[in-house]
């Protein structure tokens, strides 16, 4: 296949087969705790998918470029929190200074996404793939936006549920966060539809 | 300082403040590590080492810092203390990794992603930033020690009730003999989604009845 092909899969195969929130439970706690309203679920996607293809293509450079040439492979976990931890600090002076508007939408969820596991997850990934082997940079940026895209696409989609929710007439108990799990559960039944498409 | 028992310090992690299905803590490893009662209890009790460790550790490290620097030079070093924590932290994550992998490479493998990821669990950075900061060395030890069992027995829970139905297994073992057919949804991810949100119901439930008497 060429490399065209392998790309638009590796896309295809985190946005949807893989989806980072339904399948690989990575980024449970901003998918729970910001998916009340429609608005900030976007807002909070934009910023995720902004932050885990930047962090695909730092964390490529930090660990082929200067973990690997320097044999100090055993510090990846340290290095990589501090790089996310730094680059979202970066990203956030950036965008303050250079796009106040943005910066207003997307403020408050901007410093939550350091401990979003799935940038962690998602640079995790590309270093460590099941055969072993280091994922090429395009290919690493590419399975950062796309992992992004599919947070952003699981959030969406839970968000407009919820809002639907607050007036359903659920039981006592399972108001809020327990219903919540459970549409996930039906969501995730739904996605695992996908699983056979790749 | 309001006095702390440590009883109450150990026990409130297994009930009242339950790290997942109260607190909502740590949700992401308690979700993909709990398909079977084995791997819950190896992430339970490797997330377990490593609150123990960092809460000492910070309890320690703030406290000399305390003594040791004047008020003006402590107040600017509490601005930093989150990537302070952060590093601590991630020191600790690499070593279980390690000895995960050295000495239970099965389990390791099993786990995969989500040893590396004990560095962002909330709790972990939760009980450094709410708790071992503003408490002694030993107090922070039953915290942790407290907290850790209360997510390790959660995890279990998960995992007993996943592995039971996805698997008709317990620990391994056939619970039902050769003739009972699994529901396989269970182990795979809509399943756990499933399972943790009826728990949660469960729990809420029975709050809500220990509150009105």
């Amino acid at each position: 296949m060429n490399e065209i092909g392998i790309i638009l899969k590796i896309f295809i195969a985190v946005v949807i087969v893989n989806n980072f929130v339904l399948f690989r439970f990575l980024g449970l706690c901003p998918y729970i705790g910001v998916s009340k309203d429609t608005d900030s679920a976007l807002g909070m996607g934009m910023a995720v998918i902004f932050v885990m293809t930047m962090a695909s293509a730092v964390t490529w450079v930090i660990y082929n470029f200067l973990l690997i040439p320097l044999h100090i492979e055993y510090l990846i976990i340290i290095a990589f929190i501090l790089t996310i931890a730094t680059l979202v600090q970066i990203v956030e002076m950036i965008i303050q200074k250079t796009a106040p508007v943005l910066y207003e939408s997307l403020g408050i969820y901007l410093p939550l996404i350091t401990t979003n596991c799935a940038v962690l997850g998602v640079a995790m990934l590309n270093k460590d793939t099941l055969t072993g082997e280091t994922l090429s940079f395009i290919k690493s940026v590419i399975q950062g936006f796309g992992a992004g895209v599919g947070f952003t696409l699981a959030m969406f989609l839970m968000s407009g549920i919820r809002e639907r929710l607050e007036l359903a007439d659920v039981p006592q108990c399972f108001k809020g966060v327990p219903i919540a799990f459970i549409t996930a559960g039906l969501m995730a039944m739904a996605f695992l539809g996908f699983s056979g498409m790749l | 300082m309001k006095k702390l028992s440590i009883t109450a310090e150990f026990f409130k992690g297994f009930i009242r403040e339950n790290p997942i299905f109260c607190l909502y803590l740590g949700l992401c490893p308690a979700l993909a590590t709990s398909s079977s009662v084995k791997n819950a209890l190896g992430m339970g009790l490797s997330t377990t080492a490593v609150l123990i460790a960092s809460n000492i550790t910070i309890s320690m490290l703030i406290s000399i810092l305390r003594l040791t620097l004047n008020d003006n030079f402590f107040n600017k070093i509490q601005q930093i203390r989150i990537p302070m924590f952060i590093v601590v932290i991630a020191s600790f994550v690499t070593v279980v990794d390690f000895v995960l992998k050295g000495y239970f490479p099965a389990l390791s493998k099993e786990l995969g992603l989500f040893v590396p990821l004990i560095v962002v669990n909330c709790i972990i950075l939760g009980r450094a930033e709410a708790f071992a900061s503003k408490n002694n060395v030993v107090l922070s030890f039953v915290d942790a020690l407290g907290m850790g069992l209360g997510f390790t027995l959660s995890l279990s829970l998960l995992g007993t009730v996943r592995e039971i139905l996805g698997a008709g297994q317990f620990m391994g073992l056939s619970v039902f003999g050769e003739n009972f057919k699994p529901a396989i949804i269970f182990v795979l991810a809509p399943g756990a989604f499933l399972t943790i949100g009826f728990l949660m119901g469960f729990f809420h439930h029975i709050s809500s009845l220990h509150k009105k008497g």
